[in-house]
């Protein structure tokens, strides 16, 4: 079942081609990778379809509605929802506001003024409990300007995973962490989005990582789709292997 | 398994509330000390302290920093100018219910244009709105009394209960009214911090901290603002409704745009970083200010130079800087 569709969708930055007529398709309960080297335009891609890029053309279905020229909180409550590649949380606020704030603006609890958010039982409960499946609940009371690169990536992710979205985008998860940190990222991260029975779209660079946990993988080059299979179609491909690498991958 | 970490923790806050409650009685016997003339700072000064305290709604935690805000002050206080000479209307209560959803219009008005623009838009768009009000009470004389301004009577308390007329009828006023303009003060500390610590408020300090990220997570940024701006003039506008019985007089210099200033000095003096800071502040700078208009006719030089060495020396203000001097030498107390 296809939850969500791109349509021609492009965006131009000056004469660079950002996203050329992208037909895009995410199915419904997959673990899709999207893959291709830097400034192939999948950043891009998700920020059109997250609302943050106004496209120059082309069109945008989430289950079957048009939401092209929706806003971004409409496309959050229709339930796209995203982390982000250069890590950006509310510093100043502890790790558990920052998860609080996801579940208060989720549950429309955001809006409450006379009432103390510490004392919401379920708020408290429910962000604790998203806290401890990212492996971050001992941080909770520390400033979320206070982590570590690897636990504000996951924290990153947690926010974007706390509004229980259908389809959540996930911008690179793992960069600018050491190759140890990236398995423990990513096992977190796959097992949390399982077991949430989330629709997840991954951009990673790293090659080992995208073949062990998709179900699928689409490769971009140049705002264009060169490639879309499963990891066993993507390595035997010829071209995905020239293009990422120059040069043959590692089997 | 979170269960027993998900328990709230009740100790910070009734300590907080203790601490507060102790202030609130220290500041209810202090006039028992203090003279007359003190009393009536002290008043100038709390009413100070709410209009700054509304001001940092905005500053301190939507990061909005309003060159405006004495245009709420003002509006607060010439709506009690008008209630009086064109309704007749003496009793204090009034003038706070007739005059609170003035001054809400009012913010709500500017409110909806500003927050179209942050950062130096923003501050720029609040100067010139402001300043359009203080030329209106400028130029139209006939309704506004022109620079001469309106003279406003002692009003009436607690539904007439006290009346102030006769002999001693402003020592009488002075006292009273220090009680009255306290009242106000906590309940109006009571409602921020309320607000500052509900959902509403951690969102407000969020959009400050990371708009694009507050947009992700499905806030409406812009409405946020909004509110955050009407509850801060509001509440500003009501430091302006309580000053004028005191001030017994009105002018547009209430709305000009050195007032504005002066609300982000006492807000600075305190630090906007702090939830207490505009409350230290407010009266604060009261007494400096007076005191430097007292000793020498170059105030605002000195108050000038004053906020050059703040800014430079005590960025966060007199609160931040005792916070940081407290966790140093109490390393292990964690505040709430
Ligand atoms: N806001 C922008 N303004 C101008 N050019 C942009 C903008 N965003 C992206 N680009 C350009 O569009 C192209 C695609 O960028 P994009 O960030 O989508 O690539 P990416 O696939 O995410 O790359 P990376 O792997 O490095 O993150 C690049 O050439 C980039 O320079
Ligand atoms: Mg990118």
């Amino acid at each position: 079942m296809i939850l969500l569709q791109t349509i021609d969708l492009s965006k131009q930055f000056g004469d660079v081609h950002a996203c050329d007529r992208v037909n895009f398709t995410v199915n419904k309960g997959e673990f899709l990778s999207l893959v291709g080297s830097n400034g192939a335009g999948k950043t891009s891609l998700v920020n059109l379809i997250s609302g943050h890029l106004a496209p120059d053309s082309g069109r945008i279905l989430f289950e079957g509605t048009d939401v092209t020229f929706a806003r971004i909180h409409e496309r959050i409550r229709a339930g796209i929802a995203r982390s982000f590649q250069i890590v950006n949380l509310f510093d100043v606020l502890t790790v558990f506001d920052n998860v609080a704030l996801s579940i208060f603006s989720r549950e429309r609890k955001i809006v409450k003024i006379a009432a103390l958010a510490d004392l919401d039982r379920d708020v408290r409960r429910e962000a604790l409990d998203v806290l401890s499946q990212f492996g971050l609940a001992a941080k909770s009371a520390v400033p979320a300007g206070g982590l570590a690169q690897g636990e504000r990536k996951l924290l990153d992710v947690a926010l974007a995973y706390a509004l229980r979205p259908k389809l959540l985008f996930l911008d690179e998860p793992t960069s600018g962490v050491s190759t140890r940190e990236k398995t423990q990222i990513m096992d977190t991260v796959s097992s949390v989005v399982r077991a949430g029975a989330v629709t997840a779209v991954i951009i990673e660079h790293d090659m080992d990582v995208v073949f062990r946990y998709s179900d699928r993988i689409v490769m971009m080059h140049e705002g264009k789709f060169l490639a879309d299979g499963t990891p066993q179609e993507i390595r035997a491909n010829k071209n995905v292997a020239n293009i990422l690498l120059g040069a043959p991958l590692s089997a | 398994m979170a269960a027993d970490v998900s328990r709230v923790s009740y100790r910070p806050k009734l300590l907080l509330f203790a601490a507060a409650t102790l202030v609130l009685v220290l500041l209810a016997l202090l006039p028992l000390y203090i003279g007359l003339y003190q009393t009536q700072l002290l008043t100038y000064g709390l009413i100070a302290a709410i209009a700054a305290l509304g001001f940092n709604l905005l500053l301190g935690y939507t990061g909005l920093l309003s060159f405006g805000h004495s245009a709420f002050f003002g509006i607060g206080a010439y709506s009690v100018a008008f209630l009086l000479r064109d309704a007749g209307i003496r009793s204090m209560e009034l003038y706070i219910l007739i005059g609170l959803p003035i001054v809400a219009l009012v913010s709500a008005l500017l409110g909806y244009i500003c927050v179209r623009h942050t950062r130096i838009f923003f501050g720029i768009l609040t100067l010139a709105l402001s300043q359009v009000v203080w030329t209106l009470a400028y130029k139209f004389f006939w309704l506004t009394g022109g620079s001469d301004g309106l003279r406003v009577a002692r009003p009436d308390l607690l539904a007439g209960m006290f009346t102030f007329t006769g002999g001693g009828a402003f020592q009488r006023f002075i006292s009273a009214y220090y009680y009255y303009v306290l009242a106000v003060f906590a309940i109006c500390v009571a409602v921020m911090w309320v607000i500052v610590h509900s959902p509403f408020g951690k969102a407000l300090q969020a959009i400050r901290d990371n708009e694009t990220r507050a947009a992700f997570l499905g806030l409406r940024i812009r409405r946020f603002r909004w509110v955050a701006f009407l509850i801060s003039g509001t509440m500003t506008g009501l430091a302006g409704i309580l000053w004028v019985p005191l001030n017994g007089l009105t002018t547009p210099e209430v709305l000009y745009w050195t007032f504005s200033g002066e609300i982000v000095f006492m807000t600075l003096l305190g630090g906007f970083r702090n939830f207490t800071g505009p409350i230290v502040g407010g009266p604060l700078f009261t007494y400096l200010k007076t005191y430097a208009v007292a000793t020498t006719e170059y105030w605002q030089l000195l108050l000038g130079v004053v906020l050059v060495l703040l800014v430079m020396l005590l960025p966060t203000g007199i609160v931040g800087a005792l916070s940081v001097a407290t966790a140093k030498l109490w390393p292990k107390e964690k505040s709430a």
